[in-house]
């Protein structure tokens, strides 16, 4: 009897969290369409906007989601990030490499992060932040030692990517009365499909499955015959595979490489999925709710760029509040239901 | 006798950090013949050497707090670089009284760098708090610092660069007077030398030492865990202030982007290096400051070797790498199960 | 092969660093039937048991299964479930964040084109757990059951990975009486469908109620295996102690007379407690005097104590020391009044594996006297060298890292750590679990000289000889609650055990 007073609080808290964190996002952004009426908040393109500049950020941030459930973490994405923008636009603009390949290269940059780092975390048992650290040392450095100046990608496919629009049934009307649909470029097309593919792996796979085990116990794990050490290295191969994706579509909306792209993106990114009902402890994670976690993300930051006089700085400032905000909160859940036994 | 010896010293916790600093300094020797020439030019005293002993200051300051950080509670402080940022930041823009560039001060430099320690302190407090008292991994917590100080020390200046262009202010990141050594070196040893009596003159050290090895028994014998976890990130938080003020002496101003910019991989390095075991417990504090003057040796050698500022974490991620591949338990297992196997066979060929 | 037996070890012997845990032991076990292994801590039961399921190696015998002609060896406990052989543990090794279901199916669900088939997953655990009377919704999350539904689902688990031999390690240990029963209940039904158990554990009770036969163990030796029915349960109890008994009884004749001076109290606790571990209790404690807590395991011995140190602050009631009212909220309170304790788990709570010998044994001291009052180094030494040397401690030198010690060594140099702050009040929470015999000895001769000397000692173990030898009063715990002290005059092997039991006339 007594045994379940408990159990009910504890079903509540991840759950909870979850709901805390959609209802932030709708209350944040019907705030904003209040506030910022004028400003065109409401407009439906704002709302695809979120996607639009962040798609890369989705992705990345599943990526998160995965190494994070088995309760590790990768603060190299930012410089990953920075490193394949830059490669591609060196490739493409200096070495006259083919799209195509250009991007495979990308893509394979991605992977061979991930194939180090988790060989390094799962066979040697090293801490993944130390790892990943040094993950993203190497990565900034070596964005440096390709260029030191931002190379632009001129690129007529690239750019042909990049500018391609899907319009959508749906717009708004400018002053003259004149209609304009809203768009999406193919980038959050890519984003909502990875994000697709991994919310079905997690849940459907045994991979997924296995995530969620090793994050939950790791020692009962390996008792019930898992192979813990093959699935983390696994994941971290998928986490690295999906920052160099991510990574692919950041430079289809910057069309650009140099050295301080995408500088605290890790930061975001582990945000994201923290507000998103990551917890940082392992176990409990869903990339639905981490695509929560980007949206918030991204309203913060269109929020102040449409006040206009905050300084680009508060956006950073508030998400690590919001982070802080939910570490505690996790904190506190994990430290009730620890009471609770 | 003579294995037993050998392998003595080779166990003996300043080893590594000891030969590392030796090839580092040899390479230089080899590379620039005149590394350690040290002249006197315009009063004061100059050579490569000094140039090292100088530039590493900021990073032995930090490096001391990162171990003990460390020691205590088996994770990193990443947010080194970015206090020293803020402690910077606060006191220059208090210097100024909110100009972009002065001749003379504003305000007291008592009050500015008290008031520069006092923001580090709360830092340090901040991430303490997460740390000791929230349970959270140390580089999870320290990682929200991490991001957000330098934008809030972007907000302290208001997003410019504060000049201070008042001849006292260089001093710490110059020299005093006629001396002719420059004096970040003497922060650097003041610090470590008061560091090194805390530990020395009081129970300091092993309290750290215990609460790192084992907070559940360090409790039960009546230390406070809590307590002691907290202190330490204090301690890292108020030295990294320090670090910030001479290096914003140096430049004589408070650049919000790049003080202290990447500094905090370098005192992780520093304190791997010395031979501490990342994973928290005994530490050597010598070990540390060894450490980080072989990560400047190696920086300035690089720099030397025409790297650009912007590439050498390349070189020191693959050493991290190195080290912690080094120390960890299932590497250490295999070279152990090498061993064996050779003096299985060894021992089977004598039979 | 005879046939019937599904599992045969022969002539098993396994040394530690030296130590000889197993010495050419037998086990035999049965289809369908329920066998126990008893022993004292120590006797090498929780040894076999890894050294079958492959977590140890083992240097001579062999393990033979039946049905396959070749002795087997097991790597990993997968390699064992592989083989049969299913392991549900006292912490239950499934994981709290996955449903139930997941939990009996992680690693083979059902799929439907690749994918998971949660449906049908669900489906075959409702009608698994139905099979075995286990109530609980298969959607259910693990952490939102109950310890014994966990141990069932475990259970559930190997039964459906068609074990043959399951092994339940103290299974019981943290289940309330209903729930024992049910879990009985459950092992019965596995009997009777063929399953080979072997059940561990430190109730003898459970032991009659359920089992078939029973193998003793001592000292890392087979005594023997004998049919339940013919074997008395007090005969079973002189089996597992054997002839050691006899030799120690007397230690505590020659102290015994000196105690009839008036009782001079040094903890007197009225209505202490701690939420969800030890329900409020009265308990005084005199100077001079050895009190013993008996109970079982998990009938809140360690709780109680915890909760007069402070080390699970307690909620509520009072505590006087030496007669004055004290509010303790940490352990240093408590050490800082002349309190000073061992704990249970030496190895978790205990030492402090990097530092050195010296360093473990002046801590607390340092720790009472405060960080700006620092040993100085002669003080220490000469500390270390006292303690190494009244104890008898056997390492290398003072500078020796504790972890290197053995663990009766390793247990002195706690106990000299506590000595040396010279305290009124010592409590001793299982000191002699896992130490050789000797050592034992050696520890309990200690408690007895340091009562002599006019400490007041707390002393907890789970072997009821052991507090017969040390102790001058017991109070008896039951279910995280103090019910009843027994007086020097009522202290005996029967007395005890009828307490425990509590008024069960078994």
């Amino acid at each position: 009897m007594k045994a379940n007073g408990m159990q009910k609080k504890k079903m509540t808290g991840n759950g909870f969290l979850l709901l805390i964190t959609i209802a932030l996002f709708a209350v944040m952004y019907i705030a904003g369409m209040i506030i910022f009426a004028d400003k065109g908040f409401a407009k439906p393109q704002m709302f695809l906007n979120l996607f639009v500049s962040n798609a890369g950020l989705l992705v990345i941030a599943c990526g998160l989601t995965i190494v994070m459930i088995t309760g590790g973490i990768d603060i190299s994405v930012g410089s990953v990030t920075a490193l394949i923008c830059m490669v591609l636009a060196d490739l493409m603009e200096n070495k006259g490499v083919n799209t195509y390949v250009a991007v495979l290269v990308a893509l394979l940059i991605g992977v061979a992060f991930g194939v180090v780092q988790g060989f390094l975390v799962a066979y040697l048992d090293i801490q993944p932040f130390i790892v990943t650290l040094a993950g993203m040392f190497f990565g900034r450095g070596m964005t440096a030692i390709i260029s030191t100046d931002m190379i632009s990608i001129k690129n007529e496919l690239f750019l042909k990517w990049a500018n391609f629009r899907f319009y959508m049934p749906f717009g708004s009307t400018n002053k003259k009365g004149k209609f304009i649909p809203a768009y999406i470029p193919p980038t959050v097309v890519i984003a909502v499909i990875v994000v697709i593919i991994i919310a079905v792996l997690l849940k459907y796979r045994k991979f997924g499955r296995k995530l969620y085990a090793i994050g939950g116990n790791r020692q009962s794990a390996l008792m019930m015959g898992l192979n813990v050490k093959r699935t983390m290295f696994q994941a971290y191969v998928l986490d690295g595979f999906l920052a160099g994706l991510g990574g692919f579509l950041f430079c289809l909306n910057s069309c650009a490489g140099f050295v301080e792209q995408a500088k605290g993106l890790e930061m975001d990114a582990i945000s994201s999925a923290v507000i998103g009902g990551t917890l940082l402890s392992g176990g409990v994670g869903t990339p639905i709710g981490t695509l929560f976690g980007v949206l918030i993300k991204g309203t913060i930051s269109s929020l102040i760029t449409t006040q206009g006089t905050l300084s680009s700085w508060w956006v950073r400032i508030i998400l690590s509040l919001l982070l802080c905000f939910f570490i505690v909160i996790q904190s506190v859940i994990a430290s009730m239901k620890k009471k609770a036994k | 006798m003579n294995k037993s010896k050998l392998k003595k010293i080779t166990s003996a916790r300043l080893f590594l950090p000891i030969v590392c600093l030796i090839a580092v300094l040899l390479l230089n020797v080899i590379k620039t013949p005149d590394f350690f020439n040290v002249s006197i030019r315009n009063g004061v005293l100059y050579g490569y050497i000094i140039d090292v002993i100088n530039r590493a200051s900021e990073l032995v300051i930090l490096a001391i707090g990162m171990t003990l950080v460390t020691a205590a509670s088996g994770g990193q402080d990443i947010s080194v670089g970015a206090i020293m940022a803020v402690a910077a930041a606060v006191c220059c823009q208090i210097l100024s009284g909110g100009q972009v560039s002065v001749n003379e001060y504003q305000n007291s430099i008592i009050i500015a760098v008290i008031a520069a320690l006092l923001a580090s302190a709360l830092c340090g407090a901040f991430n303490g708090f997460l740390v000791a008292r929230l349970n959270i991994q140390p580089m999870v917590a320290t990682l929200i610092l991490y991001t957000a100080g330098r934008g809030i020390a972007q907000l302290v200046t208001n997003g410019q660069i504060t000049y201070i262009r008042v001849d006292s202010f260089k001093m710490a990141g110059g020299y005093i007077g006629k001396c002719p050594i420059p004096t970040p070196i003497f922060f650097a040893i003041i610090t470590v030398l008061i560091v090194y009596l805390i530990l020395k003159k009081t129970a300091l050290g092993l309290y750290i030492e215990s609460v790192g090895i084992n907070g559940k028994a360090a409790r039960l014998v009546g230390l406070n865990s809590t307590m002691i976890k907290f202190l330490t990130y204090v301690i890292c938080g108020v030295l990294a202030g320090i670090a910030g003020i001479v290096a914003s002496s140096r430049i004589y101003s408070a650049d919000a982007n790049n003080i202290g910019l990447n500094l905090e991989m370098d005192a992780i390095l520093a304190v791997a290096l010395g031979g501490n075991f990342l994973g928290g417990g005994k530490f050597s504090l010598i070990g540390s400051v060894i450490g980080a003057y072989t990560i400047q040796a190696l920086t300035t050698t690089l720099y030397a070797m025409n790297v650009k500022a912007d590439q050498l974490p390349v070189y020191k991620a693959i050493v991290v790498v190195i080290i912690v591949t080094l120390q960890s338990d299932v590497f250490k297992k295999y070279i152990a199960g090498l061993k064996a196997k050779k003096s299985v066979a060894v021992e089977g060929g004598q039979k | 092969m005879e046939q019937n037996v599904v599992l045969e070890m022969r002539d098993i012997s396994k040394n530690f660093t030296g130590v000889r845990a197993l010495s050419h032991v037998d086990f035999t076990l049965r289809k369908g039937e329920i066998h126990a292994l008893m022993g004292e801590n120590g006797a090498g039961k929780s040894t076999l048991i890894k050294v079958l399921t492959g977590v140890h190696e083992f240097e001579s015998g062999s393990i033979h299964m039946a049905g396959n002609s070749n002795a087997i060896v097991n790597h990993s406990p997968q390699e064992a479930q592989a083989n049969g052989i299913s392991t549900v543990y006292q912490e239950v090794n499934l994981c709290p964040n996955l449903t139930v279901a997941e939990n009996l199916f992680i690693g083979r669900e059902p799929r439907k084109m690749g994918m998971i088939d949660w449906k049908q997953m669900n489906e075959r655990s409702g009608k698994l757990l139905e099979s075995l009377d286990i109530h609980v919704p298969p959607t259910q999350m693990l952490e939102e059951c109950s310890i014994a539904i966990q141990q069932m689902i475990a259970i559930a688990r190997a039964v459906d990975m068609k074990c043959r031999v399951l092994i339940l390690d103290e299974p019981t240990s943290s289940l309330d009486d209903d729930e024992v029963e049910k879990l009985f209940v459950l092992m019965r039904r596995l009997r009777d469908e063929g399953v080979g158990i072997i059940f561990v554990t430190h109730f003898l009770e459970q032991v009659y109620a359920v089992c078939d036969r029973i193998t003793v163990l001592r000292n890392g030796e087979l005594v023997g295996e004998y049919e339940t029915k013919d074997l008395p349960r007090v005969m079973l109890v002189a089996k597992m102690m054997g002839k050691d008994f006899d030799d120690l009884a007397d230690i505590k004749g020659e102290h015994k007379d000196k105690k009839k001076t008036k009782p001079e109290p040094v903890i007197e606790a009225k209505g202490i407690s701690h939420k969800g571990t030890i329900k409020p209790f009265d308990l005084t404690i005199n100077k001079g005097e050895v009190i013993g807590l008996t109970g079982l395991l998990g009938s809140g011995r360690s709780e109680l104590v915890r909760a007069i140190y402070g080390a699970d602050k307690a909620e509520t009631g009072t505590l006087k020391v030496k007669g004055k009212e004290a509010k303790i909220n940490s352990p240093l309170d408590a050490m800082k009044l002349g309190m000073a304790y061992l704990p249970e788990d030496r190895k978790a709570e205990g030492i402090i594996a990097d530092l050195s010998v010296r360093e473990n044994i002046i801590i607390a001291l340092q720790a009472k006297r405060g960080m700006f009052h620092p040993l100085s180094k002669k003080e220490m030494e000469e500390a270390a060298d006292k303690y190494i040397k009244l104890l008898q401690i056997k390492t290398a030198s003072r500078e020796t890292p504790i972890k290197s010690l053995s663990g009766g060594n390793q247990q002195k140099v706690i106990l000299g750590r506590w000595l040396l702050t010279n305290p009124d009040y010592l409590i001793l929470d299982e000191p002699t679990r896992g130490i050789d015999i000797g050592t034992k000895t050696e520890i309990q001769k200690l408690v007895l000289d340091l009562a002599d000397q006019g400490m007041a000692v707390t002393f907890i173990s789970s072997e009821v000889e052991e507090m017969l030898r040390t102790c001058s009063r017991m109070a008896v715990l039951r279910d995280g609650q103090k019910v009843g002290e027994l007086e020097e005059d009522e202290l005996s092997q029967s007395g005890v055990m009828k307490a425990i039991a509590g008024g069960d006339d078994k």
